[in-house]
């Protein structure tokens, strides 16, 4: 027999014999705000708390210049022409493809990617392979700009699964602040092993 | 292409620079003695002071978590229902997912024991060319000892969590499942980085050392030849996996090479996509108290020209989905909170239990892979409870605690002295008239004893403590009866007399 079957067998053996339905999982979801205003307002509370930034342009202020405004704190302020920014959205020009092998992307300063949606429980933005090009990029690179429709946020988790995204695509990710990490000594840090920075530009597509 | 960074805090001058405490591990085929390694653990009291703070800290934070969600009961017992529904169809959601993930174009194996984990990967690394690896931390390889398989046969691992990646530079066993380093000392992984990385000995600032480790892998990272993953969950319904970390390494193993493996314990399946929203929500909640992990990233088919292995691991899973008592534990999700929360695990330090799991669980799992080697660990609890009722899948931990220790006593595991000791008691426990006699004895004992007479090798309990003062007027027995049972009898008298005088008129 070969290993499938032996350890199926093995399970199907042993597993209690018990009447165990499965729930329904609830959406836990009436206490939210039901407009886009409360909901954004939420997201960008939730996204601070996890590390990341909400940055939203003021009026008549290109994306671009939000961006540049918002990274001006780590990348000064004219950023210098040698930062290397890859951009996937058309509202940020870059400087930079996201194309090829994932080590061709090891110099990227910032890479700009539209959000596929939020949650506002968390603040985390969703990104499959679609909007990545490159999976590794959101992660090789040293800050990431993210752009999110606010007609995009969903309330919370539960929605989040209920929109089977990860069902159709290959890698689904949620993204909540930048890469962290409190192993030594509780202390927290950002930037551990992936981006140092994670903003989200409130822009709709 | 560097600033200094806002939020960093410069290094601590109060910097502790006591030695890292270091219990001695069993020889193979020994009996763990999680006692005497916890007293070495304590003989560090700035780092035993540091360890019960962190974890605290972290069980604090969780409940801060829970409290701010008003369904995180209704929660909990959703999570307890969906695991207990998958155990109770594991072989049928087993197949599900197998079948889906190779519809998905991934190559899926299986693996009875943790000698054909090692085998399977070995193979496929060896099929690709494969000298270096990236990995993210997973408590499935702990278990299977992977990393000392793959130095054995000359494949470079890499860790790629940091704090599993400090335990690696170390040559030492994670001592926590979440923070693998949390009983290290900043001073601890300055010392080790210097040695290790070439860092500057004397600063001890986390972000400096942080900083250290991540400008020395990012190179290797960039060079591996394929990367390697656990999985926190698997989704029969799509045949994909999710893997949590706060550092995006596993997004980086699994992204950057081209070839991707994932170790995924056969107790990870959940039926539905759905029911991630109930994990998800609990995980990192219960573990670190944060909303959610940094990075929560669903794996389901491989990348454009890259390849995707899943190997689905029993080890002792299918034998312990068998237990009456037991199989309930196959539910946990690996947060920690049990033993965040657990006295005994603060106190004590994760690598005083000597096994791939320490705390509460680490009771309840030990057991089944070797009974005899991790027969006291069982006995590193107060029952108090408090790790069943943080377990956000309901597992009832401290009832299987005591249940080990009855399969302990039945199969004759015990311990010489608790033997004795137990079987003595039982039989003095179970006369009422012995049990007199025997707590008027220790009593005087108490009180006519030399110390070292009643402190030896034979008392576990006067180690670090002292016996209570034997009480003045002698026994409960003997002050219930000079004090209630005469007056009772007299009382009862006098009620009797009265009912007797009424009789009369």
């Amino acid at each position: 027999m070969s290993n499938r079957a032996d350890i199926i067998a093995a399970v199907r053996a042993a597993k209690p014999a018990i009447d165990a339905p499965a729930p329904t999982v609830p959406s836990y979801d009436e206490a939210y705000p039901q407009d886009q205003g409360g909901l954004a307002a939420l997201f960008a509370e939730r996204l601070g708390i996890m590390g990341g930034t909400w940055h939203a342009p003021t009026a008549n202020q290109s994306v671009d210049d939000a961006l540049r405004e918002a990274l001006a704190d780590k990348l000064g302020e004219p950023l210098a022409a040698d930062v290397v920014i890859a951009s996937h959205v058309p509202e940020v020009t870059g400087n930079r493809k996201i194309e090829g092998n994932a080590e061709d992307l090891h110099d990227i300063d910032i890479a700009v990617l539209r959000a596929r949606f939020g949650v506002a429980e968390t603040g985390s933005v969703c990104f499959t392979e679609a909007e990545l090009t490159v999976n590794a990029v959101a992660y090789l690179a040293q800050h990431l700009v993210v752009l999110l429709d606010p007609a995009e946020i969903v309330t919370n988790l539960h929605r989040a699964y209920q929109r089977h995204d990860t069902t159709t695509a290959r890698y689904t990710v949620f993204h909540t602040g930048p890469s962290a990490t409190a192993d030594i000594e509780g202390v927290l840090v950002r930037g551990a092993q992936g981006v140092r920075s994670l903003t989200v530009i409130p822009a709709a597509e | 292409m560097s600033t200094p960074d806002p939020q960093a805090t410069i290094q601590s001058a109060k910097a502790t620079r006591e030695a890292q405490p270091r219990p001695a591990k069993a020889a193979d085929g020994k009996r763990v003695d999680h006692a005497k390694s916890a007293k070495q653990f304590l003989n560090a009291p700035e780092h035993a002071k540091s360890h019960d703070t962190r974890v605290w800290a972290m069980r604090t934070k969780r409940d801060k978590q829970a409290h701010a969600i008003e369904e995180w009961e209704e929660l909990r017992e959703l999570a307890s229902q969906i695991k207990t529904h998958t155990l109770a169809h594991l072989d049928t959601y087993l197949e599900q997912f197998a079948d889906n993930a190779e519809a998905n174009g991934v190559h899926v194996h299986w693996a009875k024991d943790a000698a054909e984990h090692n085998r399977i990967v070995h193979e496929i690394f060896t099929d690709h060319g494969v000298k270096s690896v990236i990995k993210s931390k997973s408590m499935l390889m702990e278990e299977c000892g992977f990393r000392h398989y793959m130095d054995g046969v000359g494949i470079e691992i890499v860790e790629t969590d940091l704090g599993e990646r400090i335990q690696q530079l170390d040559g030492e066993d994670p001592s926590h499942i979440v923070v693998p380093p949390v009983h290290k000392m900043r001073s601890d992984v300055a010392q080790l980085f210097a040695e290790k990385l070439g860092s500057d000995p004397d600063n001890d600032d986390a972000h400096y050392l942080a900083g250290a480790q991540r400008d020395a892998t990012r190179p290797l990272i960039l060079e591996a030849d394929a990367g390697m993953t656990g999985a926190n969950f698997a989704v029969a319904e799509t045949g994909g996996f999710v893997v949590c970390t706060n550092e995006g390494n596993a997004d980086l193993s699994a992204n950057v090479p081209n070839l991707h493996v994932a170790s995924i314990g056969i107790e990870k399946l959940v039926p539905r996509v759905e029911d991630m929203g109930v994990f998800i929500r609990l995980l990192s909640r219960s573990a670190l108290g944060s909303p959610i992990t940094q990075y929560t990233s669903h794996f389901r088919a491989p990348k454009d020209g890259g390849e995707m292995h899943v190997v689905l691991v029993d080890n002792g899973r299918s034998k312990r989905l068998g237990m009456d008592k037991f199989w309930s534990s196959l539910k946990c999700i690996r947060c920690g909170a049990c033993m965040n929360t657990c006295p005994v695990y603060r106190r004590s330090g994760g690598l005083s239990y000597g096994a791939t799991y320490a705390g509460p669980l680490g009771l309840i799992l030990n057991p089944s892979f070797d009974l005899h080697r991790y027969s006291n660990l069982p006995f590193a609890s107060t029952l108090n409870g408090s790790c069943t009722n943080v377990c956000p899948v309901k597992i009832n931990i401290h009832e299987q605690i005591f249940g080990w220790r009855q399969v302990l006593a039945e199969e004759g595991h015990l311990p010489w002295t608790k033997k004795t000791a137990l079987t003595a008691a039982g039989k003095v426990l179970a006369s009422p008239k012995g049990y007199r006699a025997a707590i008027k004895a220790t009593n005087s004992a108490l009180k006519h004893l030399p110390r070292w007479a009643l402190y030896n090798r034979m008392n576990a309990w006067g180690e670090g403590r002292d016996m209570p003062n034997p009480p003045e007027n002698g026994t409960f027995h003997d002050w219930y009866r000079r004090n209630r049972l005469n007056k009772s009898a007299q009382a009862s008298n006098q009620a009797n007399n009265q009912t007797d005088n009424g009789g009369d008129a």
